[in-house]
Formats: C-alpha cells, structure tokens, sequence
C-alpha cells in the first residue's frame, strides 16, 4: 500500500466531498432566498412557519438530521430507503439553506430604505429595484459570512459517513483495517487545501466588489 | 387652474397624527419652500405628494389629473401608481446614490429601464441608448459634474453625490422636482454648491418644491413659503410676507431660533 494508493482512495472519497459540496450550494443559496422571503413576509402565518422551520433545523444536529432523513420514511411509513448521498444531499440542502437564509435576511435588512425609495422614485417597478438595484450591494455584503459558512460546510460533509457515504474521512479511515492509522489523519490535507482555494476565491470575490461602497 | 393641488391630506403613524389637514397649491414654473421645526411634518408631507407613503385622507392633482386620492389607493395596479408617481422627482436629503453604478449610469438607468419597457426599443435600441446618453451627459455637465462622469459615488463628496443625484432626478423629466432637505447631510462649505444648483433650476422653470432649513436661501429661491407647525400650515405666502415680519407668533418664534 504506497503512499501513491492513498491518494488515490481518499481522492475518490473527495470527489463524493465536492459533489456534495458544489450540489448543496448550488440549491441551498435559492432555497434559501425562498426561506428568506417566507422570513420577511407581511402574512404572519407564513413567517411563524418558515420561523419555526429554521428554529428546529439551525436548533438540531445536523447528523442527526441526516439519520432522520436517511431512516425516517422507512422507520415512520414502511417506504424504501432513498439512495445515501440523495438522503444526505437533501439533508445538507435544507439545513443549509436555512443558515444561509438568514444570512441573506441579514443582508437585505442592512441595505437602506432610500435604495428601494429612489429606485421607485424613478420609476422603476420592485423587480428592477431588486434585480438593478439591490441584488450586487446585497452580494457584496453576504460574501464575508458567506464564507464562513462555505467553509463549515466543506467540513460539514464528513457527518454523511454516518449513513456510510463514502466520503474524505470515510475513506481515511479504511485504511485502519489495514493496520495504517496514518491516512486517517492525513485526510486534514485535503480539507485545507480544498478550503485554502475557496478562501482564495472568496478574496478575489470580495475584491472584485470593493471599488464599491 | 394651478398645476398641483393638494387637498386635505392626513396622515399618522400609529396614534400619532402627522399631517392633519393640508391644503395648498401650487403653479406652474413657481418654487414652493417648506419650512418648519423638526417633526412638523415637512418631510411626511413632501413623501405623501411623491406618494412614498399613503396618505390615510385627502386628494391630490397634478394638472388636473387624479394622482392621489385616499379613498382609492387600493384598487390602483401597480403599474397605474408608478406612472402617477412619475410625476414626481425627489431628492433625498441621504441622496441614495446607487452605490455600484458610475455617475453617467446612475443617471442613465432608469432612463434604460424605462425606453426598455417601449415596444420600438429593439429596432430603434442604438438611437435610443445614444439618445439617453446624451441627455445624461447633458444634464451632468448642468449640475457641473461632467469630469466625474466614470466616478463612483464613494469617490465623490456630499456636494457632487447630491448634485448626481439631482441629475439622476431630473433624468425623469418629472412635472414636480421635490426636494427633502438637500443640504441638511452636507457640511457647511458643501451646501452652497448645491443651493448653487437648485438656484439654476428656477431659471429653468421648473416647478419645485422645496423642504428645507436653509432660510436665506427659501427666502431668495422661492416664490411661495409654507411654514408648517404641529402637523397643520401655519402661516403661508410670499417669501416677503413670511421673512418680512409677519404677526404670527408661531412663526416669529420660528425664525428667531435662526437669527442667534
């Protein structure tokens, strides 16, 4: 078993990781837009609803979360499990889409009032507003806790080996049976080089938008 | 008849009773100055005429035309309050730039957006968009920014932020240009350019109504001064008649608290 092979398995184990990763992002950030408006509702119904949800998703553990999602439908209703990594997508789906539509509410609510009133002023309906107007200043301030919120998630996907996704420390960690503690930890590599590029990425975002205010 | 009318507006916030009562006109070409202490209702009054809140009662024209009235705001479409809002321009006493946009495009967007919504805007799209360039850096060059034309608005001071922004405003080719207080987020030196500005406009004749604390400048720039106390006006007319003496003690008190 060289160190050559160890890449190799715990790469495979990385591409589970990034298909996760990229996925979830990329249905969480409009899922969460969705919750973020249910949040901000004028219809008091709705937002004690989409309130609730978030309180119980950012209030639980989001690996049991995931054994809930994995095993709930079958243990409840008898239906046939789904397969691992959809469970865990959806899992990792919602719960973040709740964290990020808070995030998103915060941003919303720090951009002026005299933004939406001088786009109206000028004619402009409330989706030229939002999309002309809002949007890149709503951006530029949800890219730093965005960000963090990235990185938690990159680590966050090693919680889906509970329901045996075979993913970076999943794959780390077969190597125990061989006798090899060593992969395991080594396994850390991966997840700061796959953070040390997503950091670099939110610089470069961050800078893009700073001629700006 | 006069080109604004407004009649009998009110307006609270919760309990409280903003603007009981408020009539007044307004003519064609004239500037009309708005003055009064803090919580008077100046600014709720100037912000139910450009329609940004709804007044609960009253009735407004603008050359005839309906483009307030209390008892049907609900049943207006949306599109049908825009065109009405339209009628108006506002500068704000924070300017509201938009931030990510150079001067030249906080001034052309809207301009864009709206020659978007024509249903020739595709075939006769380039002479359009030259068009309304030209109109921007026309305008531009009048508020004397035009070598900020690719400058940001952190870029810019006060004075030129709120310059732009009564570019931008006028940009609409609005019937009424309001303006809420336009020096009031200015340092001392920076409010003459804009006074400086709103000054040309007179010439132009466009009709304006004016909030503002700046009374040597309501004085000289207007043709009519409400003063407004407690929600209601107090004193009204020429700016001789309300800078000249008047028996209004209200008012005499008023203007004092300017003259230590």
């Amino acid at each position: 078993m060289s160190f050559w092979d160890v890449n190799l398995t715990i790469l495979q184990g990385l591409v589970t990781t990034a298909e996760l990763f990229f996925l979830t992002l990329l249905f969480a950030i409009p899922l969460g837009l969705i919750i973020c408006m249910g949040s901000m509702s004028k219809i008091s119904p709705i937002r004690w609803v989409v309130k609730t949800i978030v309180w119980i998703v950012r209030g639980s553990p989001l690996m049991l979360q995931i054994l809930i999602v994995f095993y709930g439908p079958g243990l409840l209703f008898g239906l046939p499990l789904l397969p691992r990594f959809t469970a865990a997508l959806i899992t990792f789906v919602i719960n973040y889409a709740c964290y990020f539509s808070e995030i998103f509410r915060g941003g919303i609510q720090s951009i002026p009032n005299g933004q939406y009133e001088a786009g109206q002023m000028l004619g402009m309906t409330r989706s030229q507003v939002f999309f002309k107007v809002i949007l890149l200043q709503l951006v530029k301030r949800v890219v730093p806790p965005m960000g963090n919120e990235l990185i938690t998630l990159v680590k966050d996907t090693a919680l889906v080996r509970v329901i045996a996704v075979y993913e970076v420390i999943w794959m780390g960690e077969s190597f125990i049976k061989k006798g090899m503690i060593w992969p395991l930890f080594y396994t850390a590599v991966f997840y700061l080089a796959f953070n040390g590029i997503l950091t670099l990425l939110l610089g470069k975002i961050e800078k893009k938008l700073s001629y700006f205010d | 008849m006069s080109l604004l009318e407004v009649h009998d507006l009110h307006k609270s916030f919760g309990k409280t009773e903003v603007l009981k009562g408020i009539d007044f006109s307004l003519d064609e070409g004239k500037v009309l100055s708005v003055i009064g202490s803090s919580g008077s209702g100046k600014t709720t009054l100037l912000r139910c005429i450009t329609q940004l809140e709804s007044a609960e009662r009253g009735h407004i024209t603008v050359d005839g035309e309906t483009v307030f009235d209390a008892d049907e705001t609900a049943k207006l479409t949306k599109e049908e309050k825009r065109r009405r809002q339209l009628n108006f321009g506002l500068v704000f006493q924070s300017f509201n730039l938009f931030p990510q946009y150079n001067v030249l495009q906080n001034v052309t967007l809207a301009m864009e957006l709206q020659a978007k919504e024509r249903p020739d805007f595709k075939e006769k799209k380039t002479e359009l968009l030259k068009a309304i360039n030209d109109e921007a850096l026309r305008l531009i060059d009048s508020v004397g920014l035009s070598e900020k034309l690719s400058n940001y608005p952190c870029e810019l001071s006060g004075g030129q932020q709120q310059r732009v922004a009564i570019a931008r405003a006028l940009a609409m080719k609005p019937r009424i240009l309001c303006f809420d207080e336009p020096t009031s987020a200015l340092d001392p030196e920076l409010t003459n350019e804009v006074l400086a500005v709103i000054k040309s406009l007179t010439k132009l004749n466009i009709t304006m109504i004016i909030v503002t604390h700046e009374m040597r400048f309501a004085k000289e720039v207007s043709d009519r001064v409400i003063f407004m106390d407690g929600g209601v006006i107090c004193a009204q007319g020429s700016p001789d008649e309300i800078f000249g003496g008047s028996d209004n003690a209200r008012l005499n008190e008023f203007l004092g608290s300017f003259q230590k």
